[in-house]
């Protein structure tokens, strides 16, 4: 009786504390395929945390076996072996690390600079926002493939420099989702009250208004993490991103693409791990984005 | 219009111009001797500062129709460009055209019919399809329909038969789009008060959907159709190389590994620009099948874009 009485008493407080966060957690839960979503890019980030425990890079994934070359999956080697007899496995492990950090660093930065510039744009107004917007326009005018491609070939190939032209060419996207969203939020009674306070304009900007702007960021963020991994993976398979012997996804499917008469397997591992990873992000994304719509709150 | 293409060109002219390292010794190799290299800079006139040369570029561009040299070939920018861009234009619109084909009607099934087996079938496809890298596609494509199957050619644009892996690989990710963005759309509109009104005064449930339900679900559609020809664009450039296609894609890959800074600020300048000029029409259409910014408009005379 008393632990029922306790448990009710705990449920209150926590229900008086209940945040915005709790609340879409709350509702996240309820949809099964975000869950999937959630629950394979746990996995996906794990692996891509402890590619190191899992199989060592040095030692597995760039070691030249040629004795067992293009071997097909079997217990010794999961995924089966490319044509320097490098175990696949261990390849398309290390590769998730690769992928995901240029995902994640690219839209982290992107969103960053998105917030930065959409946010003054909307919040200044006037001459301020025509020059970002217009600029902003321009960006989005280039192909965002074709923009990625040119910043390459001036910067030249290689892991950061490819996060570097997807972090470019996706930042005009969220300044103009943030400036949006910051332009519903900018004339309410409370950012006026924190006008009449005398707050300054950075608090209020990252206090009061970004707060209330943040849900389709967290949506855009999500989904573009997956775009940036099948983009990048292009650019690496066409050889103008990460460059081989690194285990990139895209630079794996380039390597072994003439083996794909015979060793199919080469080619359908990292495939797959590209389009699971994309996929668990897009639910996720939806899921986020069903629970962050007001419509649908009851 | 015009401040956007500009702009557009100052960007891409400017990113890549700023190759580090300098063109004229990439050109003539680390071998040739300094004074060599100091005479085609001057001839190429690389000290001038880069706003000079986008100013020259861009009247030769609009004076003489000149895009350039290639630093590599010595061709001429533009008739290159012009030979591969129809390739490219021409395998970008039937994919589109496939995708509109197959995104649209399977979207408004997937509506109408919610939550049957039909629209399960349809809406996890698409979300396999639009996770799907269409480049890996068109590999997975090749394998099993050249490889295995021998139906069509690997590679080229000879036959007929040529063009339809390419359409497939471009076209899917598309389809799957536009198939999740009518759905989503049309389940807005088809629980709206004017259907239901519709429905009320008795007409058959076809022209419900057609007449009252998709035309008000249409805009966001049309916008996406738009903008997905600047994805298609890239995914174009990609399933060249797979399909060892002579179109833009390849040629701005040659470019940009060897390079050669006109050919490829000309072919990115060129695709940049048809999609500049799609997105206007899209503006047009819009403007055209929404009664509410038509009457916006007529009191400024149609001043779009």
């Amino acid at each position: 009786m008393e632990k029922v009485l306790a448990n009710q008493s705990f449920n209150k407080i926590n229900y008086k504390k209940r945040s915005q966060a709790s609340f879409i957690w709350k509702k996240l839960r309820k949809s099964r395929t975000a869950m999937f979503g959630l629950v394979v890019l746990t996995l996906f980030l794990l692996v891509a945390i402890f590619a190191d425990f899992i199989v060592d890079y040095d030692k597995v994934a760039l070691y030249q076996d040629y004795k067992h070359r293009l071997a097909l999956p079997s217990s010794d080697h999961l995924f089966g072996t490319d044509n320097y007899g490098r175990d696949m496995f261990a390849r398309v492990v290390h590769g998730t690390r690769i992928s995901f950090s240029i995902g994640f660093s690219a839209i982290g930065v992107a969103a960053a600079s998105g917030i930065i510039l959409g946010a003054t744009a909307a919040y200044r107004g006037g001459w301020v926002d025509t020059i970002i917007t217009r600029i902003m326009d321009a960006l989005m005018s280039i192909p965002s493939i074709l923009l990625a491609l040119a910043i390459m070939a001036a910067l030249g190939a290689g892991a950061s420099n490819l996060a570097i032209a997807m972090a470019l060419s996706n930042t005009p996207q969220f300044a103009r989702l943030i400036r949006a969203s910051v332009l519903t939020v900018v004339d309410q009674e409370y950012v006026s009250a924190a006008k009449a306070c005398g707050t300054s304009d950075i608090r209020i900007v990252f206090k009061h208004i970004l707060p209330n702007a943040i849900g389709p960021i967290m949506v855009k963020g999500t989904m573009a993490i997956a775009t940036v991994i099948i983009t990048a993976a292009g650019l690496s398979f066409i050889g103008v991103g990460v460059q081989p012997p690194t285990p990139e996804w895209g630079t794996l499917l380039a390597e072994n693409r003439e083996f794909m008469r015979t060793n199919m397997n080469l080619l359908v591992f990292p495939g797959l791990a590209i389009v699971l990873s994309a996929l668990s992000l897009n639910l996720l994304g939806d899921g986020l984005r069903d629970a962050l719509d007001p419509r649908l709150k009851n | 219009m015009i401040p956007i293409l500009l702009l557009v060109t100052f960007i891409v002219f400017t990113i890549v111009n700023l190759t580090p390292g300098d063109i004229a010794r990439t050109i003539l190799g680390s071998e040739a001797p300094q004074s060599a290299v100091d005479q085609l800079r001057k001839q190429m006139q690389l000290d001038e500062p880069m706003l000079l040369r986008y100013v020259n570029y861009i009247r030769d561009i609009v004076f003489n129709g000149d895009f350039g040299t290639s630093y590599r070939s010595g061709i001429s920018v533009f008739p290159e460009v012009a030979q591969r861009f129809p390739v490219s234009l021409r395998l970008s619109v039937l994919a589109m055209a496939f995708a509109v084909c197959v995104g649209i009607p399977l979207g408004i099934i997937a509506a109408t019919k919610q939550n049957s087996i039909i629209d399960n079938i349809c809406s996890v496809s698409a979300l396999f399809f639009a996770a799907v890298p269409p480049f890996w596609f068109g590999l997975m494509l090749i394998f099993i329909f050249s490889l295995q199957l021998g139906w069509f050619p690997t590679n080229g644009l000879d036959k007929p038969s040529s063009y339809i892996l390419p359409i497939l690989t471009i076209g899917t990710p598309a389809a799957a789009e536009l198939m999740r963005l009518t759905r989503s759309s049309m389940l807005e509109t088809i629980r709206a008060d004017y259907v239901r009104t519709a429905r009320a005064k008795g007409i058959s449930e076809n022209q419900v959907i057609i007449k009252h339900s998709l035309k008000n679900a249409l805009l966001p559609i049309i916008t996406q159709i738009g903008m997905t020809f600047g994805v298609m664009f890239g995914n174009c450039a990609m399933s060249e190389i797979v399909f060892v296609i002579p179109g833009t894609g390849t040629l701005i890959l040659n470019a940009v590994n060897s390079k050669d800074v006109p050919m490829t600020t000309g072919t990115i300048l060129w695709l940049s620009v048809t999609f500049c000029i799609i997105m206007l029409v899209v503006d047009l259409i819009y403007a055209f099948i929404d009664p509410r910014i038509k009457a916006r408009y007529k009191s400024t005379k149609g001043v779009i874009g």
